[in-house]
């Protein structure tokens, strides 16, 4: 079984708890306008990488990840790749390793075919981090390009099978930083009960460069990173 | 032996120490295990945060007197050369100066009279007549010895830059006194001792020129001994007994290594390993009610605040080499027992803790000893002290222990040897990546166009074949290798003859194991070098003589760091290659071969004087760092890198493998608590992949832009390089470019 794969990060320190072998999928149904990894989108992009190859690689890296640490699926949107997902977390688990999904879940429907796939998945996921970019339908829309019900759906369908999950939110200055929104979203994470944690990701520019590289405009030129201080308020509005 | 002076071992736990000298069995019968955490740490005395500023003056005039506060121009340095120098004598708990005066520099010729002569003359000083003709006319040096004997082909080899950095001109160092036994035992229970082996050393009458050899360094150690006590004296302190408290532990043991420092200016005059011996005394006065915990931290500051002043006359080559003026103050900190316990104790922190209470520095070098079985508590505070410094190396104790025991330090950077027992004849190092262009040019040196081996068919094809790219190479490597080794044999006969360093001689068991520490630098240019010629199609451009100046890559290659195996195998294979064909030549005094792979900050110097190379890298720029991949090139991330160099065999390489380590902050995590954890799961997994040594610095790339620009704002800004530390405003604007090119492990 192959996966289609943008890149490897041998040392995150970010997605997940302790240090994480880090698979980026290639391939994404959204299109942030914030995006930092637009070449992640192309679904035919990147190259093609067999799960035995890579869970080879894996075990290269077992004393710095087995205790503390693990791997995680990030893409693009790793869920479109759920076959490969499967047999992937299928042997991280025959090694031990805690396995991290971390999705927008931009492709979660409610067919057979899927759910029972998704289901087989959970049995070998430890942790999905999930991104809520925003709670608001047109909102989402208009900042990623599709409604946000099916994401939502996903994060409901996740407490009914008490998989823990990581919140995040990705704090972009007069778009997703309203007071009023925020606390949609805490009594939504309220009402879940599988929520380990809310984490909230300011918005950077880092990425901006890959727009200029794949010859798209960069819609939000003019929007600085948020202030300390917009951060400090909306960690406070989510109770972190 | 010691009967009346039993005082001093009072409460210590009995042992063979007691009989004869053995500082170990004294610390495993008597250290005291600290687990916990750094809660009971105390913050600076006033009178060590009046000290300090005195030194921080002292070290701002020094900058604005262009790198040199004063120097001694006249007299030659010994251990009683000097009177008594304080810096405030009724603020200071730990006491003794190089010279009279804090900052002054000694005057070493020993090593070379050249040598001194340039230190003197780039700084604005004149050596005086007197003593330069007594060093010329009277009194060989060192430096004289070694090119009675150089050869042609030795001499040729230096200049084109393939040997470099040999110690034929200074002090050798790497030799580190076990310093702790004349706080254990006093003087005169070591002269005793020593009385003993030298009459030993008659040997049945029949006296060989080793024997007659060993007598002479006997007696030298003997004479060395006493010009101890007297120095000591001249402070007020009679050095003869055993040290009662832990003040006086620490002072004696201070004297001890300031005898050795006022005699040898070499490259590295490391510590050993004394925090845990310190503690011990530490402890018993704590359990007497005679010292308080800040008493306690305030002594440690004292001392490190000592070894913060450790300073040297060099020359601008020197400083090339070896640059910010380093001294190689090495302490080996933490490990674990043969009996599997940690040798981690409160003065561990306390060493540690220095750090904060006089700020980041890169003197004394502070190595922790690390291994997977160390207390999680001292883990996370290593950790912590690392992320806010930059000032911590690591060295694998795991891969060590195995080797030397659980009492050896690290000399210098990387070198480990067991402490009392064992020294090296430090060898600097040869330049791989210039041998491989002579593999190709037929043994012709690419920048002066000299024939430098005997002469060999150089390559002629227009693309180049990895078989005979490595059949050539084998055949320089082996002419370097022999060459090399009769080099350095040459240096250390000589250095043993005109620069012996009797007191940390003295402070040595009678017989000592030596090494004959060989190094190799450019190991990642030669590795991705012939990945390249492998794995992709290498053209060779040629100028009109013939000679290969430059290379045109086709295609991709995998590159060092990657953690691949395709390109890793053959950095791995260099280095058995290499040391395979060191270790066959004979070695003065039956040295044991070694092999370091070590740069320094000579990988600027060596890239300077070397030509293209097939991997891409243009002539004239920066290897990388010890065993790092070049810069830029490890992209799979931190782990991958790591990985990479953990390949490379330490059996090899016993006198170390040096890997330096950058990372953004929030690279290593969210909050401050996840960076400590992250790093000390990045430690321990190096560990576990049998790494060796790593360098961690911590800080944004944008802090080191800064400081180029306003240099007088981060007087205290300390980097890790390659197995020391430098204030990174002392680096030549060279050499903080490079520092800033490295590989920022920064990706989120």
């Amino acid at each position: 079984m192959k996966g289609r794969i943008h890149s490897i990060e041998t040392c995150g320190t970010v997605d997940g708890p302790g240090l994480r072998y880090v698979l980026f999928l290639q391939g994404c149904l959204l299109r942030c306008q914030f995006c930092h990894n637009p070449d992640t989108w192309d679904k035919h992009g990147g190259y093609e990488k067999d799960v035995d190859t890579i869970v080879e690689d894996i075990q290269d890296y077992l004393p710095y990840i087995q205790n503390h640490g693990g791997v995680t699926v990030s893409g693009g949107e790793p869920l479109l790749q759920i076959d490969f997902l499967i047999e992937l977390f299928k042997k991280c688990k025959q090694i031990g390793l805690h396995t991290t999904i971390d999705s927008s879940g931009g492709c979660f429907n409610q067919s057979t075919v899927f759910l029972k796939k998704l289901e087989e998945l959970l049995d070998y996921t430890d942790l999905v981090l999930l991104d809520i970019k925003h709670t608001d339908k047109t909102k989402h829309k208009h900042l990623t390009g599709m409604k946000n019900d099916h994401i939502l759906t996903f994060a409901k369908f996740l407490a009914e099978k008490n998989i823990p999950v990581w919140v995040r939110r990705v704090l972009i200055p007069g778009l997703t930083n309203d007071d009023e929104e925020l606390n949609e979203l805490k009594s939504f994470i309220d009402q879940l009960g599988n929520v380990e944690k809310v984490e909230i990701l300011p918005y950077h520019q880092m990425g901006v460069y890959k727009w200029h590289q794949l010859n798209l405009d960069y819609p939000l030129y003019d929007v600085s990173p948020p202030s300390q201080e917009e951060v400090k308020r909306a960690e406070h509005i989510l109770g972190i | 032996m010691i009967t009346t002076a039993l005082t001093p071992w009072r409460l210590f736990r009995k042992g063979k120490w007691q009989s004869e000298v053995d500082v170990r069995d004294f610390i495993i019968h008597n250290y005291t295990l600290y687990n916990g955490d750094d809660y009971f740490l105390q913050s600076p005395t006033s009178k060590t945060v009046e000290l300090w500023k005195q030194v921080m003056k002292l070290t701002k005039e020094e900058i604005e007197r262009g790198g040199i506060w004063d120097m001694d121009t006249s007299t030659p340095s010994s251990i009683t050369s000097h009177g008594p120098g304080y810096l405030n004598q009724s603020l200071e708990k730990i006491v003794g100066l190089q010279t009279d005066v804090p900052f002054k520099r000694s005057m070493q010729p020993y090593g070379g009279i050249r040598m001194a002569k340039m230190a003197c003359e780039s700084y604005g000083y004149s050596l005086d007549k007197n003593t330069e003709r007594i060093f010329t006319e009277y009194r060989k040096t060192h430096n004289q010895g070694v090119f009675d004997v150089y050869t042609e082909d030795m001499k040729k080899a230096r200049k084109a830059g393939i040997i470099t950095g040999l110690p034929d001109a200074y002090g050798r160092g790497r030799i580190i006194g076990d310093y702790r036994r004349v706080a254990l035992y006093g003087v005169d229970f070591l002269l005793e001792s020593k009385q003993e082996d030298y009459i030993q050393l008659e040997h049945d009458g029949v006296m060989t020129e080793e024997i007659l050899r060993s007598r002479e360094e006997h007696a030298e150690q003997i004479r060395a001994l006493q010009e101890l006590k007297e120095m000591a004296s001249s402070y007020g302190f009679d050095i003869s007994k055993p040290a009662q408290n832990a003040q006086e532990a620490i002072q004696w043991l201070y004297f001890a290594y300031l005898a050795a420092i006022k005699e040898q200016n070499g490259a590295a005059m490391s510590l050993g390993r004394v925090s845990t011996f310190l503690d011990i005394y530490i402890e018993r006065d704590l359990s007497e009610g005679t010292l308080t915990e800040q008493d306690a931290q305030e002594l440690i500051d004292h001392f490190i605040m000592k070894l913060r002043l450790v300073k040297f006359a060099r020359t601008p080559e020197y400083n090339e080499l070896f640059s910010g003026d380093p001294t190689w103050v090495t302490e080996s900190i933490g490990g674990i027992s043969l009996n599997g316990e940690p040798l981690v104790t409160k003065s561990s922190f306390r060493f540690l803790h220095t750090l904060t209470n006089l700020g980041p520095a890169p003197e004394p070098n502070l190595t922790v000893l690390w291994s997977t079985k160390l207390p999680e508590n001292f883990k996370k505070y290593c950790a912590k002290v690392s992320i806010e410094s930059s000032s911590i190396q690591y060295e694998n104790d795991d891969l060590m222990r195995e080797q030397y025991g659980d009492d050896y330090g690290i000399a210098c950077c990387v070198s480990a040897m067991k402490i009392g027992k064992q020294m090296q004849f430090f060898g600097a190092r040869v330049n791989l990546a210039k041998a491989l262009l002579y593999a190709i040019n037929g043994g012709i040196d690419e920048k002066l166009n000299m024939q430098m081996t005997p002469p060999l068919r150089p390559i002629t094809s227009d693309i180049l074949a990895f078989d005979e790219v490595m059949e050539r190479y084998d055949l320089v490597l082996e002419w370097l290798a022999k060459l090399y080794m009769n080099t350095l044999n040459a240096i250390h006969y000589m250095h043993d003859k005109y620069s012996y360093e009797r007191i940390e001689m003295a402070l040595h068991d009678a017989e000592v194991m030596r090494t004959m520490a060989g190094g190799i630098a450019g190991l990642s240019v030669v590795a991705d070098s012939l990945s390249a010629i492998k794995h992709a199609k290498v053209h060779v451009l040629r100028n009109e003589e013939g000679l290969a100046v430059d290379y045109r890559i086709e295609g991709e290659f995998p590159k060092y760091g990657n953690n691949d195996p395709l390109v890793d195998d053959l950095a791995v294979d260099i280095v058995k290659r290499f040391m395979n064909k060191f270790k066959k030549h004979p070695t003065y005094r039956n040295a044991i071969p070694t092999l370091s792979i070590l740069t320094i900050t000579s990988n600027v110097v060596y890239g300077k004087k070397t030509g293209n190379t097939p991997d891409g890298r243009r002539a004239g720029e920066p290897f990388a760092p010890g065993a790092n991949p070049l810069h830029g090139r490890d992209t799979s991330g931190a782990l991958a890198s790591l990985n990479s160099v953990a390949k490379l065999p330490y059996e090899y390489a016993l006198d170390g493998i040096s890997n330096t380590f950058s990372f953004i902050p929030k690279a290593l995590g969210k909050t401050l608590s996840n960076r400590i954890d992250n790093l000390v799961y990045i430690l321990d997994g190096y560990a576990a992949k049998e790494g060796h040594h790593l360098n961690i610095n911590v800080f944004e790339k944008e802090t080191l832009l800064h400081a180029m620009e306003h240099p007088e704002l981060y007087p205290q800004l300390t980097i890790r390089v390659s197995g020391y530390a430098v204030n990174f405003v002392k680096l030549t604007k060279e050499q903080q470019l490079d520092v800033i090119h490295r590989t920022f492990h920064e990706k989120l």
